[in-house]
């Protein structure tokens, strides 16, 4: 790598707390989405997909995590009927 | 800490965002065409739309001690009227001999169609005939691993094109690598929400290095944050990087990119 080395920097302490209050949001929001009966939904079956992801060994789990919410085909689709993205691949590209 | 605001839609923004970000340091903002958030309705619009980027953006930016330069394009969003999108295409050759025009940008795709292809393709032979750098935008969320593949490809079937002149634009953790093997520059682009958190975007650099590479904070009129790219300055130097690897990304980066179009100028 190019760059220099940061100098040492306690990064559990610096960013500890906030991955702490950004895993509770996605427990909360889990626990949310099953009171209201909305757990068929293709968009949380994959953040649960996603989720064990996070065990992976190795420095690429964010890397991982975007690969599996991604649509996997390589051709273009004939038209686009939408502008939007939902943050997760449907099964139809 | 001055730095370079490498991509921002600042017609959409107050001259309150333009006080801060010269409060903050910002040289330098570098404005790509964008969609306007609906679907304009006949090349006309468009017209008015590059008149206003190369006429009264700059002149509002210079009252805030700020150079503006500005990129032409119709954004892939539009692709779809293939028409339409001929027509404005059409415009851009007599806006490319604007004094703050950089290039051609934000073209790309958004949702890998076939006519967003074709319209990105007509976008790059515009390119390679006038000489102009390139900006590329990658498609949002699930569309961005498929849509940074599509562009790669539709680049590398262009031979003029040099991949030190184009900028492939919000990269994230998957899709950095490929854009970079090919010789590409990076662009990191920081959003509350989608895209990068600025603790990902220096992830990034600590993983792939400073070479060819800038962040951008792409405020529009939706929720974004005009100083994401100075704050992620700050959470640099917070994680112990020095004042040289800073001012290296966010200043000498975007200026080497856009130095090479012999209109950039500080």
């Amino acid at each position: 790598m190019e760059n220099d080395s940061p100098s040492a920097v306690n990064l559990v302490d610096l960013d500890f707390m906030d991955a702490r209050a950004r895993l509770l949001d996605v427990a909360s929001f889990l626990d949310r989405v099953e009171r209201a009966g909305q757990m068929d939904d293709y968009r949380v079956d994959a953040l649960l997909k996603a989720i064990p992801l996070l065990q992976n060994a190795g420095p690429d789990r964010a890397a991982e995590i975007l690969l599996s919410l991604s649509d996997p085909s390589d051709e273009p689709i004939p038209e686009a009927h939408t502008k939007g993205a939902a943050g997760a691949f449907s099964g139809n590209s | 800490m001055k730095y370079i605001e490498p991509h921002a839609h600042m017609v959409s923004r107050t001259t309150a965002d333009y006080e801060a970000m010269a409060l903050a340091g910002c040289q330098v903002i570098s404005e790509p065409a964008f969609w306007a958030g609906y679907d304009r309705s006949s090349e006309q619009g468009f017209h008015d739309y590059f008149s206003l980027l190369t006429g009264f953006e700059p002149q509002r930016a210079a009252k805030f001690g700020i150079k503006h330069f500005t990129w032409m394009c119709i954004n892939p969003k539009e692709s779809e009227d293939v028409g339409l999108a001929n027509a404005v295409i059409d415009l851009i050759p007599e806006f490319l001999k604007c004094d703050n025009v950089l290039g051609i940008g934000e073209i790309g795709l958004n949702k890998n169609s076939r006519n967003e292809l074709g319209v990105l393709e007509r976008h790059i032979a515009v390119a390679d005939e006038h000489d102009q750098l390139i900006l590329v935008h990658t498609p949002h969320l699930e569309d961005k691993l498929k849509g940074t593949k599509l562009i790669i490809d539709a680049l590398k079937n262009f031979p003029n094109i040099k991949p030190e002149r184009v900028i492939i634009d919000h990269v994230e953790e998957h899709t950095v690598a490929p854009v970079k093997d090919a010789g590409f520059w990076a662009g990191m682009t920081l959003y509350p929400e989608s895209k990068l958190t600025s603790r990902r975007a220096i992830d990034i650099l600590e993983k792939f290095g400073t070479d060819k590479i800038w962040m951008n904070c792409a405020c529009d009129w939706g929720v974004s944050e005009p100083l994401a790219t100075p704050k992620a300055a700050r959470m640099m130097a917070q994680r112990g990087h020095s004042e040289k690897m800073i001012e290296k990304v966010f200043f000498d980066n975007p200026r080497d990119f856009m130095a090479q179009s012999p209109k950039f100028e500080i």
